[in-house]
């Protein structure tokens, strides 16, 4: 068998993908420092592209489980991601060799760039570069969420359920404006119920 | 003096800061940023400690820089207290929410082949890429109306998607783009 575009790794005999991980903690700490400065906008979008696509550590369909919970879990998104995927290799020690490679020096740019901030806000130049950016942030999210689209292909709900339940999250959100605390009450348990009825 | 005045809080106002954040970050469910509309109504409407511009800009600073966006939390506290807010408002998010996904994911790790666990994940993952989608809506929609910068701004976006999903190109490019293409006044 062979693995799909875009993924590391190789299939074993029953196939299964032998995926390669993290060496060790601070190959964590560094990985993960290395995809927070790149995160322009969010994390998010860098994150999906080294863990998955360079590094293999994940396959896509364990990406996005690993993002629904985080997502269900309070607290921010990809910290929560880099606390799983830490623990899931190093334990607590590399939960938390994620998060600092993640929070550590991006707090300190942060912190400068706040300070700066406060001296050259009036310049148009610099709230108009700031523009810029906060428009390219998004479409790197909405890429995001396009690619991750293909694992709706695969989700047991069957596609067309499955897609329906994603342009309902949507649309709850964004035309309707529930808190989220509803849509993932509502949709979410909705959801669960289906798929635990068609899991064997 | 430096040059950036905080208002002075009182140990107790720190405490009280500390222990909302503490709150929020067991509410925020789907992301820290779900938790700003209480964020604003906390240190803006009631104790008045930053207004609503230094609130709004708090946030667009946070996503134009490096890392994950959860770092607004740092720049509202700094902007309230200076590095004691920083450390208050960054402890408060981090600290509840980091403990019980620990405590969480072993829960799930360990029956990750249950019926129940995995229907959990099966169920849920629709619903993440609906929320991915909504999350790229809103940020996308301050910046997207029918003057020339706004379609300067659907066509800078349209053109970030393309290369994201068609190129190896880093993001880090892309955002530099946008820097330049919004510093011309052209998005």
């Amino acid at each position: 068998m062979t693995v799909p575009a875009g993924e590391v790794g190789e299939r074993d005999a029953d196939g299964t993908v032998a995926r390669p991980g993290p060496t060790s903690t601070s190959d964590l700490f560094f990985t993960f420092n290395r995809l927070a400065l790149q995160g322009f906008g969010g994390v998010l979008a860098v994150a999906q592209r080294e863990l998955v696509e360079r590094k293999g550590w994940l396959s896509r369909e364990e990406f996005v489980e690993m993002l629904a919970l985080s997502q269900v879990l309070p607290g921010p998104n990809v910290v929560n991601l880099g606390l799983m995927l830490g623990d899931r290799f190093f334990g607590v020690k590399g939960a938390l060799a994620a998060v600092a490679g993640m929070l550590a020096v991006p707090l300190v740019i942060v912190l400068v760039l706040t300070a700066a901030y406060a001296e050259f806000s009036r310049v148009a130049a610099v709230s108009g570069a700031l523009r810029g950016m906060g428009a390219v942030a998004a479409g790197l999210i909405i890429a995001t969420a396009i690619r991750l689209m293909t694992t709706l292909g695969s989700n047991r709900l069957g596609p067309p359920l499955a897609t329906a339940f994603a342009f309902f999250t949507f649309v709850t959100i964004v035309w309707l404006r529930w808190p989220l605390l509803w849509v993932v009450a509502g949709l979410g348990t909705t959801a669960v119920a289906i798929a635990y009825a068609r899991t064997p | 003096m430096s040059a950036l005045v905080h208002p002075a809080l009182s140990g107790a106002d720190l405490l009280g800061l500390f222990g909302h954040f503490l709150v929020l970050s067991l509410l925020a469910i789907g992301g820290a940023i779900t938790t700003a509309p209480d964020m604003h109504r906390y240190v803006v409407a009631e104790h008045h400690w930053i207004s609503d511009a230094q609130f709004s800009a708090s946030i667009a600073i946070a996503q134009a820089a490096p890392g994950p966006n959860v770092l607004f939390v740092a720049v509202i506290g700094w902007n309230v207290a200076g590095p004691v807010g920083a450390l208050a408002t960054m402890a408060g998010t981090m600290l509840p929410s980091t403990a019980l996904t620990l405590i969480a994911t072993r829960w799930g790790q360990r029956r990750r082949d249950t019926r129940f666990v995995r229907a959990f994940k099966t169920g849920l993952t629709p619903l993440t890429i609906g929320l991915l989608v909504a999350t790229g809506w809103l940020l996308a929609r301050p910046y997207v109306d029918l003057s020339a910068r706004g379609v300067g701004a659907i066509v800078l976006i349209g053109v970030s998607i393309a290369l994201m999903l068609r190129t190896r190109v880093s993001p880090m490019w892309l955002v530099g783009l946008g820097a330049v293409v919004g510093a011309l006044g052209w998005a």
